[in-house]
């Protein structure tokens, strides 16, 4: 039945259009068999004409509209249309395009759905290309979500077909000789008797041709880049370097400016002095912004040491002042008026847990994204113009929040997305932006780079959503028999977008749950039922967003209740495991880490599992309780992702993701005294170091029929396959993050 | 003041107190150099001051003088790569990238001083550095190449 909705041939449609001296090969239209009012083609999205492929005299332009965080987005994007166009590394470059509902994220919504992955029933599929309608008419263009893969996989690759077949039809049409007797390659339609004619040669013929939209994709056999270690395009410039950041740009006549805003997030200002700042030099203004003040200077430096020299009188924080407040929010939301979603109710979980059943609360803190590169924009506001350079995952919302507060209307406004010295979700905002917009609209004609010192990007990170979670559970005949669990935790999105102008569809947040309601466990009586805490501190999408917190939630007593039972962490899990893709994965990572096998005295290892965004994954950590603390030996991962687009990012993104869920389950936290977050720096929100990185050995699986992204299923089970070695070495149960506060790390 | 940075002398109109970091990013373009943190927590504006791995963020221009500051750019570029820079591309070690070029001339030091350095070295040297992204272990590997391919140079 699944089949019913699933794409047909017809959903490929790429326009084309001349462009100055070439062709460019465009957007990607979703048809549907089925007439839906949701999902009907409406006319913003064929309004605005933007291709993948660009083809003129000077070269190939490949189009890659999720940015690229580090994550190796842009490679991977143009790599896709690449494998049909035939076109190699070095004959083409790439540009992160203009904003553009035509780059509507589907694969995001489709995560959006409240159905485990591996459903494929009708109900789910429909539900997903409903999310996906929804998010197209929204025309969001999210980079996010573990979704570029999922979300490019098709569309780019056709984009590349639909291209390469069109150049042939114009390299027939110019030499009589039928397309079936051509061929493609490096950049090239190549003639029966090897004459080469170059894609950009044939452009302006092919201009004036309908694009041929009637293509095949290749099979995965037949395959060259994808599945094959592609050498991302950025490895050089990143060793030497020249890769230009946000923070790096230079336009000429540009000002520096940073800000300091209200360190209670949201709270206002009242007053302030800036007498001496102002004196200070290189100083050029000093300017009240949404919730704080701006200086502009001819440098960086100036700029900040100007603004730590203004004095404030700064309004209270719209949430508890302290973390007892928070806390206590928190435990006040396991109410049926708090209840957001019933994730799962499987067997008859209260007529199981009477008696005496095992009980535990587990917490997880507010925590930093924190990304190397500090928040950064240029914009510049002219008569009926505006221009945005940064580094965003929402290159629309800048848009037209950049349009809002300049008073134009979003297509005056282009924005030029640039590379990202990391995000881990802290790009999805767009604050700084918006304060950089009220500084450029005061000084008409200047470009203004806006800066924030580290400390203002601590102060004004949006962080990772705090948590609580209660369960219960039982155990009979050395089997979990019952697991209860209850999470409470405020709700990112609705965070995220009560900053935006638009309404957040009201609905139950599939995050409140991600991570712990889907685990793929037979337990007779298992309960998941997710509440949502209102009135905390402001939250933003951190890397894994709520199975960070509630993967460590649902694994960690899992392994308590294992450990209750008296089995084996890890046959246990295998034998509860009723989905054989998941199972497969644990199974791969107990025989990767020579599971059972003696690791002598004063060392333990923990398993752990979890799925997220579709990819299920399981770790295994081995520690040593050494004289200076637990030291992280190796670590041992299986993942599943459909298919390896490349392997080497996927092992980068791997142990990335381990070292990110690691670190920061280790050392990291935000807590809030007086209303401002404490932690100022990476001195006291550190995360895993050089010395304290363990080996990581990775595995990827291809069971699973779909293909996912890589970003962020690995950083969830982390936490709890660390907590659950650290029990089997120490005897010591870990429920709250960071747990350096309970044991020391070598 | 004059400074001497990547084999250049180069006038600069800057106050003595203004950290390094600082006058090669905004007064002379020199933009390989990254601010991370401003506190010497991170070591994304490493640079080189008479070949000794430093944070620039914490380096006053008045106490540069006569010493030679080198850079990324001043190690290798593109066409002309150091050793270390050649074995991140072969370990392909980047993903943001943002920490590399502080991450490289770290490496660059530690070889410098210490051809071979073993394991336990290399954890030291290379802890003050941070990469949230999270590529230690790909940091390891291509110290380990290019240690071994300097020897052979």
């Amino acid at each position: 039945m699944g089949k019913v909705m699933k794409y047909t041939r017809r959903a490929f449609l790429v326009g084309a259009a001349a462009v100055a001296g070439g062709v460019a090969f465009g957007y990607y239209q979703v048809q549907k068999p089925h007439a839906n009012p949701l999902l009907k083609d409406k006319g913003d999205g064929d309004a605005v004409f933007n291709p993948w492929v660009k083809i003129d005299r000077d070269g190939i332009t490949l189009i890659t509209p999720h940015s690229d965080v580090g994550q190796g987005a842009a490679s991977m994007q143009a790599a896709l249309i690449a494998e049909e166009l035939d076109v190699e590394f070095g004959q083409f470059k790439t540009d992160f395009g203009a904003p553009s509902p035509a780059y509507y994220n589907t694969a995001l919504a489709a995560e959006g759905a409240p159905f485990m992955s591996t459903d494929e029933s009708f109900t789910a599929e429909t539900m997903r290309t409903v999310m996906g309608g929804v998010i197209k008419l929204m025309g969001m263009q999210v980079t996010g979500g573990s979704s570029s893969v999922p979300d490019s996989i098709d569309k780019l690759r056709t984009a590349g077909a639909v291209a390469r077949e069109t150049l042939k039809l114009a390299a027939s049409r110019r030499t009589g000789i039928s397309v079936g007797r051509l061929t493609t390659k490096a950049a090239a339609v190549v003639l029966p008797d090897g004459t080469a004619l170059s894609y950009t040669d044939l452009a302006l013929d092919a201009a004036d041709l309908e694009p041929v939209n009637d293509v095949q994709l290749r099979k995965p056999s037949q395959w060259r880049l994808i599945g094959k270690n592609m050498k991302r395009l950025d490895v050089v410039a990143k060793s030497t370097g020249t890769q230009v950041y946000g923070i790096d740009l230079e336009i000429p006549g540009m000002v520096h400016a940073t800000v300091m805003l209200n360190p209670r997030q949201g709270g206002e200002l009242i007053g302030f002095d800036a007498s001496s700042a102002k004196q200070m030099r290189g100083v050029r203004s000093i300017l009240p912004v949404t919730g704080g003040v701006a200086v502009v200077a001819d440098n960086t430096w100036r700029a900040i040491q100007a603004a730590r020299a203004i004095e404030f009188d700064w309004g209270p924080a719209p949430y508890p002042a302290e973390m007892g407040g928070h806390w206590n929010i928190l435990g006040d939301s396991f109410t049926e008026e708090r209840l957001d979603s019933e994730w799962r109710n499987d067997g008859d979980v209260d007529a199981n847990v009477r008696g005496a059943p095992k009980v535990a609360e587990y917490r997880a803190p507010y925590v930093a994204h924190a990304p190397l590169e500090p928040l950064s924009a240029v914009v510049k506001i002219d008569d009926g113009s505006a221009e945005i350079w940064v580094a965003t995952q929402m290159p629309r919302f800048v848009q037209n929040n950049v349009a809002l507060i300049a008073g134009l209307e979003p297509e005056q406004v282009t924005v030029h997305n640039q590379f990202a010295g990391g995000s881990f979700g802290h790009r999805l905002e767009d604050e700084h932006v918006k304060r950089a917009a009220e500084i450029a609209k005061v000084m008409k004609g200047v470009p203004v780079k806006l800066t924030y010192s580290r400390e203002e990007d601590f102060a004004h990170d949006f962080p990772r959503q705090i948590a609580m979670a209660r369960m219960k559970g039982a155990v009979k005949d050395g089997r979990v028999e019952t697991y209860d669990l209850e999470i409470a935790s405020p709700s990112a999105a609705e965070s995220q977008l009560s900053r935006q102008p638009i309404d957040m569809p009201a609905s139950a947040d599939k995050q409140l749950a991600a991570g712990a309601w889907n685990l793929p466990y037979a337990i007779p009586n298992f309960r998941m039922r997710a509440y949502r805490a209102l009135g905390l501190a402001p939250t933003s999408s951190w890397r894994s967003v709520g199975a960070s917190t509630n993967g460590f939630f649902a694994d960690g007593f899992l392994d308590e209740l294992i450990h209750e039972a008296g089995a084996d962490p890890l046959e246990e899990r295998i034998r509860l495991a009723n989905d054989d893709i998941a199972r497969k994965v644990l199974e791969a990572v107990g025989e990767m880490s020579n599971w059972g096998s003696d690791l002598g005295s004063d060392r333990g290892r923990g398993v752990s599992f979890v799925s997220s965004f579709g990819v299920p994954v399981a770790e295994v950590v081995e520690v040593t309780n050494s004289d200076s603390g637990i030291r992280i030996d190796r670590v041992f991962v299986a993942a599943d992702v459909g298919r390896v687009v490349d392997p080497v990012m996927f092992d980068n993104m791997v142990k990335g993701g381990v070292v990110w869920g690691l670190g920061h389950a280790m050392n990291c936290e935000i807590t809030y005294s007086d209303g401002k977050a404490e932690q100022e720096n990476f001195w006291d929100h550190e995360g895993m170091r050089f010395n304290q990185c363990p080996e990581i050995f990775v595995r990827g699986l291809e069971n699973s029929a779909k293909i996912r992204g890589i970003g962020e299923p690995p950083v969830p089970p982390a936490a709890p396959a660390l907590a659950n070695a650290i029990f089997a070495a120490t005897g010591t149960r870990l429920r709250e993050m960071p747990f350096n506060k309970f044991v020391d790390f070598a | 003041m004059k400074l001497k940075v990547d084999g250049a002398v180069r006038e600069v109109d800057v106050e003595p107190d203004m950290p390094l970091l600082w006058v090669l990013r905004d007064e002379l373009d020199i933009k390989g150099v990254k601010y991370g943190c401003g506190v010497a927590a991170c070591g994304a504006c490493t640079v080189h001051i008479d070949g000794v791995a430093v944070r620039s963020c914490q380096t006053l221009a008045e106490d540069v003088g006569e010493a030679e500051v080198t850079t990324i750019h001043g190690l290798g570029t593109p066409d002309a790569m150091h050793a270390v820079q050649e074995a991140w591309i072969k370990h392909q070690v980047a993903q943001c990238g943002y920490c590399q070029s502080g991450q490289i001339m770290q490496a660059a030091s530690l070889l410098a001083e210490n051809p071979a350095p073993s394991d336990e070295e290399i954890s030291e040297a290379m802890s003050g550095n941070l990469c949230r992204c999270g590529t230690f272990p790909r940091i390891r590997e291509a110290i380990k190449y290019a240690s071994q391919t300097m020897k052979g140079a």
